[in-house]
């Protein structure tokens, strides 16, 4: 035993001591690292039977380009133009000739295979530290053909992982409000896809105004806002059974849904007579408790990630600020004093910061502060953007941006964005519709 | 500096449109000032009737539920309407402006419609012939985002529910 242990001691110190590829997400990196994704080497034979199946070409290729579109929209890497390659792939990932690697600059070399094996899709990838010439990750699994881009996510995820030291956030799905239609009568579906922009599903037909769909951390369920038989309130939504029940007996308008970090409990505002108040609901004995007791209008409750705290907005103050209080409705205190309005506080997976929706002289930022309050960081300013919403990670957030389209500022598009928490790598999130409203799920896998 | 530059831009655009679109109507209107007191809507370009002289709706100040005189003065017609018409029962609409988060304003038009039934019973209108819905600023009237539009959308509209 003892051995045994000295021997994995020494492997993991071999490990972090040759490793000379690191990438540091803390700031805003200028200088994404440049890394080779060799398309993933596939046999004749395997390559027409996944063309059969899944109606793809060159699977292991397409592949390739699922993990090179998510390093560029990390901002953190920089994936090669493959023409440069100078080794086929099934050799590279056999044994890479390094020096070839260091001519294109590559720091980094991911290489892999698939195989069509018993009607299963088998995937095995490496990645080298090109200049320290040697593997630092191998990694084999097998999966249905049809989860073919979500093997590429998986990738990803395992790349991020080891160069940045932190969990990625590729194999996710995005749950939205998709829009269309002139402004005054605007149709609105709820939509979900992968975090890139693909398999998009509609999970409503339109019928009904819906608003606010959000994740539970822990699963694959929602909750959100439909005004179903124009009676507004929160419902609990199974995307993979597609059923769905009201949320509580409530006489009048639930609204503003969040998950706890445990996925037992629904938190939201009730309205009635005019005042908004916070309360729960426990999935499992339908306990409803009030949180929050007072004449002005209390929101967008949002829970730390221990269960303990929970941020929410109010306007007690004469204006919306955001408040925090204890799980239990006690110790209310306010954390905003910046100048303008603030809203939709959301804390992060990671527990430090509160990010937020701020509105002021006509403006919108989305931003971020410590739980104290402390340490405002706006990081993206427009006309009308609203809504963040974490990566699980904790280093993304995804909110959606309204742009006016025409001179007279009347027609309008709302599309999703994302930036990174250094307020660098602001990106429009493709979707196939206008789009509103954005909650990150979890990793699926893990 | 090229964000400042480029809502500048805007803004200029902006205002020539509304001078273009005021005089393509033979509107005397310069600024905005006869159709609103202060930041409150008192023209009647949305305005329906619930019956012939009773206005259908009641507009808002910006993050404000007070009703002004004017306002006061239509619930007190649509008082009067539905005493003589004690069968009828209505829907009192919530309505925020753009200018808001979506869940806050979901909240505000519920308080606004409120501030309408709480007017409508003391004028002897029972609570249970009066519903209320907010649509926060789901569901706006007029498009633009100007002062103007803005004002227009924050409101309570009463609708017969039968």
């Amino acid at each position: 035993m003892a051995i045994l242990r000295i021997i994995i001691i020494f492997f993991l110190f071999q490990v972090k001591s040759y490793s000379l590829i690191e990438v540091d997400i803390t700031r805003g990196n200028l200088n994404p690292l440049p890394i080779a994704v060799s398309p993933l080497a596939t046999d004749k034979d395997s390559k027409q039977k996944f063309k059969n199946e899944v109606k793809v070409d060159d699977l292991g290729a397409e592949i390739s380009k699922v993990v090179e579109n998510n390093l560029i929209t990390s901002g953190l890497f920089n994936p090669l133009p493959k023409d440069s390659f100078l080794q086929e792939p099934d050799i590279a990932h056999f044994k890479p000739r390094f020096e070839d690697w260091k001519l294109i600059k590559a720091q980094a070399l991911i290489t892999g295979k698939v195989e069509y094996i018993d009607e299963k899709l088998r995937v095995e990838f490496r990645m080298w530290d090109v200049l320290a010439a040697k593997e630092i990750m191998a990694l084999a699994f097998t999966t249905v053909p049809s989860n073919w881009r979500r093997v590429g996510h998986i990738i990803t995820d395992k790349v991020y992982e080891r160069l940045t030291g932190e969990k990625g956030y590729f194999d996710t799905r995005i749950i939205y409000v998709a829009e269309e239609g002139p402004k005054t009568q605007r149709i609105k579906k709820l939509a979900i896809m992968d975090q890139d922009g693909f398999n998009t599903k509609y999970l409503t037909l339109g019928n009904e105004l819906v608003l606010t769909p959000r994740f539970n951390p822990t699963n694959q369920m929602v909750t959100y806002l439909s005004y179903f038989r124009n009676l507004p309130r929160v419902y609990l939504l199974d995307i993979e059974t597609g059923i769905q029940e009201v949320v509580g007996d409530f006489p009048g308008m639930t609204f503003a849904p969040r998950f706890s970090p445990d996925g037992k409990k629904i938190i939201m505002s009730f309205a009635t007579g005019g005042n908004s108040d916070i309360y729960t609901m426990d999935l499992e004995n339908r306990v409803v408790e009030r949180i929050t007791n007072h004449p002005s209008i209390d929101t967008s409750p949002s829970y730390s990630p221990d269960g303990k705290y929970i941020c929410f907005n109010s306007d007690r103050s004469g204006y919306q600020q955001i408040y925090i209080m204890n799980s239990d409705g006690s110790n209310v205190r306010r954390i905003s004093f910046g100048r303008g309005l603030y809203g939709t506080p959301v804390w992060s997976p990671r527990g430090d910061l509160i990010a937020f929706t701020k509105l002021h002289s006509g403006k919108f930022y989305i931003g971020v502060m410590r739980t104290d309050g402390e340490g405002e960081r706006l990081l993206t300013e427009n006309f009308y953007q609203e809504a963040p919403s974490w990566s699980p990670n904790g280093r993304v957030l995804v909110f959606y941006r309204e742009t006016k389209t025409d001179d007279k500022g009347e027609g309008f598009s709302a599309k999703l964005w994302s930036i990174d928490l250094t307020g660098y790598n602001e990106r429009q999130v493709p979707t196939k519709t206008d789009a509103s409203d954005p909650s990150w799920s979890s990793l699926l896998s893990n | 500096m090229t964000l400042n530059k480029i809502f500048k831009n805007t803004l200029i655009l902006i205002s020539a449109c509304l001078l273009l679109s005021a005089c393509a109507t033979q509107k005397t209107v310069t600024t905005d000032g006869s159709q609103m007191q202060g930041d409150v809507y008192t023209g009647t370009d949305t305005v329906k009737e619930l019956a012939p002289g009773v206005p259908d709706r009641v507009f808002f100040a910006t993050n404000e539920s007070i009703l002004t005189t004017a306002s006061r003065e239509t619930l007190r017609k649509q008082a009067e309407y539905l005493r003589k018409n004690s069968s009828m029962n209505i829907v009192l609409e919530g309505h925020a402006d753009e200018r808001g988060t979506r869940e806050y304003n979901l909240a505000l038009g519920e308080r606004r419609a409120n501030a309408a039934k709480d007017y409508l019973m003391t004028y002897g209108i029972s609570a249970s012939r009066i519903s209320v819905i907010s649509y926060g600023k789901e569901r706006p009237v007029d498009s633009g985002s100007n002062t103007l539009a803005w004002s227009k959308n924050r409101r309570s509209v009463t609708v017969k529910a039968n």
